[in-house]
Order: C-alpha cells, then structure tokens, then sequence
C-alpha cells in the first residue's frame, strides 16, 4: 500500500490539449513522455516511425505548428496549445496531397519507411516556398 | 525511453536559480533539449528533475544597442537564421548557424543550449570567439559577463555554477573595414574541424590592422591560433 502512494506521488501529470491533423485531444502525459509515443501508442497514429531516434534521420518528423520537429526527442508536454501535423493529416477529405501525389507517379520511395518524414519536411519547403530552386531544396 | 522525472516550469531567472540550488545535481535546466534528451535516453546521465527555462520571458530576444548585438540564450538557430537584424550586420553568424545540425534541430536547439553542452564538435563557440563575444550569467540576485574564451573549461565543461544561468550573448560589431568568416568541415551530422576567421583592416584597406583566428573541433574546447594571426604583417592587398 504504501509502495503504491509513494509511487503514485512520484508520477507528475501534465494534462494537455493540442490539436492533432486537426482534431482537438485532451490528454494526460508525464514529463519523460515523448511525443512519437504519444502519437503512435496512444492516439494510434502509426504513419510516423522510429528510426535512429537521436534526430538525424527524420523518420518521425511531425509538423508542430507547420514546423517539422523530430518527435523521438521532443517532450510530449511540448504540443500543449499547438497543432500538430502527421502524416495522416497531410491528405484532405480523402484526396491526397499534391506532393503525395507526386511521390507516387515519381516512385519517390525505397521502402517507404520514412517517407512521411520525407513528404513532411517537403510540405514545410514548399509552403514556404513554392518554386525552389535546386539549391534550396538541397 | 526516458526514465522517469519531475518538470519545473519557473518564470524567473531567480526562480530557476533557486530550484537548481535547491535540488543540486539532481536537477538540470532544460531548454530545446535536443542534447540533454539524447544523453538521457542513452542513460549516460539522469536527472529527477528537469527546469523546463522557456518560459522565462525575453531570454529569446534580439537585440541590437550602442555598436553590440545581443541575442538572447533561448534563440533557437532557426531564429538567428532568420533574424533580419543578423541577416544585415552579422551575415557570418546567419551562415554558420543556417548549417548546424538540420531543419529539425535547428527549430528548437537555442544557442544557449548550445554552448552550455560545450561539445567539442560544434561551431558557435568558434565564431563567438573570433567576435569578440560576452556571455552573460544570471543567477539568483548576481550576474556576471563571460569572455567567451574563459567560458569553455574542458569538453562537456562550462564555467558556469551549479545554479547559475546563461541569459545570453553579447557580440560587438565587427570593426569597419572588416570581414568575418566561418567555414567547416564535416561529413556526418556535426562538424569535424571549423574554422573563424575575422581581418580587420585600415581605413585605406591596403593591410591587416587585426587578424583573428579560431579553430574548434580540433580539441576539448575552441581556442584562437595565435601562430595564425601573427602571420597578418606585412600584408599588402
Ligand atoms: C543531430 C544533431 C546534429 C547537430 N549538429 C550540430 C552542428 O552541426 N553544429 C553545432 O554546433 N551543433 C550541432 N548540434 C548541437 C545543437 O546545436 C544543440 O543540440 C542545441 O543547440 C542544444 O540546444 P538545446 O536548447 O536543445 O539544449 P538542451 O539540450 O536543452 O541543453 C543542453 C545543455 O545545456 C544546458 N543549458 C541549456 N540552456 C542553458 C542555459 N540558458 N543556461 C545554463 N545551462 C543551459 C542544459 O542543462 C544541458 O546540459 C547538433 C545536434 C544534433 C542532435
Ligand atoms: S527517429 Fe530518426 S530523427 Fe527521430
């Protein structure tokens, strides 16, 4: 019994609300929750993955507020009172985005695992940006 | 996978600096946490209690005053890059900065966070060096400036205290006629070597008045090459 009080006391709960691909979400986290977790595990958005999960690859890349971040180092407390963006959310009433799209007619995949990184990040560039140059791409 | 621990979301240097002593070594300042999460998750450190220092206001301001630019701690480096102020009187801290890292790390890494981590492989402390910079450090009713050649100790080492914090960065401008550059060289994530350099010249631009030279990543801390600068004289362009 007291193992459980002390235990319970230990645990900080934040509670948050953020807004994911739009949909408003009221949830608990604890402070070491990170925000891939939180997407994949509990809200069940499994379109962003772990790869190197030290912010070099860019597998988990999630847009917040339309900035990619690398949500396998990125607090989950972090989202309160912002939009978050998957890949999940890029297509829109069942149409897919442009640049899906163009993923898709260019074969622009080897296995595909981090490629909602990839259309993520390219969505980012090109709001900002409609016609880069190559060197900006790059 | 993160162990478990406290969060402190303080609004005040004095907060901040009292929490940390306070709680001593069990606690750490937390800020874009894109080092102290990696070191974390690889279980080389752990803390019971993180101090959350964004939001703390006006850490993340920049600003320019009487012929210095000062630029607040929590600045990330997407913030310096796109500083119009830096674009138009630093343009060499607006290009070493627009190549750290990557677009994610650049969105929420400050530059505080940064040079407190004082790993070896990094470039502001290099080109910090060769402008000239201050630091400024708060804590609890002191503060103090930091030459930025006295603030790298060792690798991983600041000289900071325990309970104090960085509030931000003073660089002078540079001296007119000048020019200021950084390049480096690196072939994964981080940089391997970098290199700082800023040559002032005279009013009639024909030789080097002052020439400053640093180099980081080649050891614990940045340091200038002083072999390098006495190389300026006689110069004639
Ligand atoms: C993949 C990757 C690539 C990178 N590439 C480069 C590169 O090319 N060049 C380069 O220079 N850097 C590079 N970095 C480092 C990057 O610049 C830093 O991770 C970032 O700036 C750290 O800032 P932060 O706010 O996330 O720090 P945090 O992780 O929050 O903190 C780092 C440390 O500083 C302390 N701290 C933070 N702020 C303060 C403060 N105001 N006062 C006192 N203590 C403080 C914390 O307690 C902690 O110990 C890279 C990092 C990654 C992950
Ligand atoms: S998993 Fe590679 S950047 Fe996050």
């Amino acid at each position: 019994m007291r193992n459980t009080l002390s235990k319970r006391k230990a645990t900080q709960i934040i509670p948050i609300s953020f807004t994911v691909n739009g949909t408003w979400q009221e949830i608990d986290v604890e402070p070491q929750e990170l925000l891939l977790d939180v997407i994949r595990d509990r809200l069940g958005l499994t379109g962003s993955k772990r790869s190197c999960d030290m912010q070099v690859c860019g597998a988990c890349t999630v847009l917040l507020d339309g900035r990619p971040v690398s949500s396998c180092t990125l607090l989950a407390f972090e989202a309160r009172d912002r939009e978050v963006l998957t890949i999940e959310g890029v297509a829109q009433n069942g149409r897919l985005h442009p640049l899906q799209e163009a993923f898709i007619e260019k074969g622009g995949f080897q296995c595909g695992f981090c490629t909602p990184g990839m259309i993520l990040t390219a969505k980012v560039l090109l709001d900002g940006n409609p016609d880069p140059s190559e060197a900006e791409v790059i | 996978m993160l162990r478990r621990f406290r969060l402190e979301e303080p609004e005040s240097v004095d907060e901040t600096s009292d929490l940390l002593a306070r709680y001593g070594e069990s606690a750490k300042i937390y800020a874009g946490g894109t080092e102290l999460l990696l070191a974390m998750k690889e279980g080389l450190v752990h803390y019971e209690r993180l101090v959350n220092i964004k939001k703390i206001r006006s850490l993340d301001q920049i600003t320019t005053e009487n012929g210095f630019i000062h630029i607040g701690a929590l600045s990330t480096h997407r913030k310096l890059v796109e500083s119009s102020l830096l674009r138009e009187r630093l343009p060499a801290l607006v290009g070493m900065e627009s190549d750290i890292a990557n677009i994610r790390v650049r969105e929420v890494g400050t530059l505080g966070g940064n040079l407190c981590f004082a790993e070896p492989h990094a470039d502001p402390g290099t080109l910090l060096l060769v402008l000239g910079a201050r630091l400024f450090a708060a804590k609890r009713s002191s503060n103090r400036e930091i030459p930025v050649e006295q603030f790298f100790v060792d690798a991983y080492e600041t000289c900071l205290e325990p309970d104090e914090i960085l509030t931000g960065v003073r660089v002078p401008l540079p001296p007119r006629p000048s020019g200021v550059a950084y390049l480096k060289f690196g072939y994964l994530e981080r940089p391997s070597v970098g290199v700082a350099v800023r040559v002032t010249l005279d009013q009639t631009r024909e030789s080097i008045v002052e020439a400053r030279v640093a180099v980081g990543c080649a050891g614990p801390v940045p340091r200038r090459v002083e072999e390098a600068e006495r190389l300026r004289q006689p110069v004639l362009l």
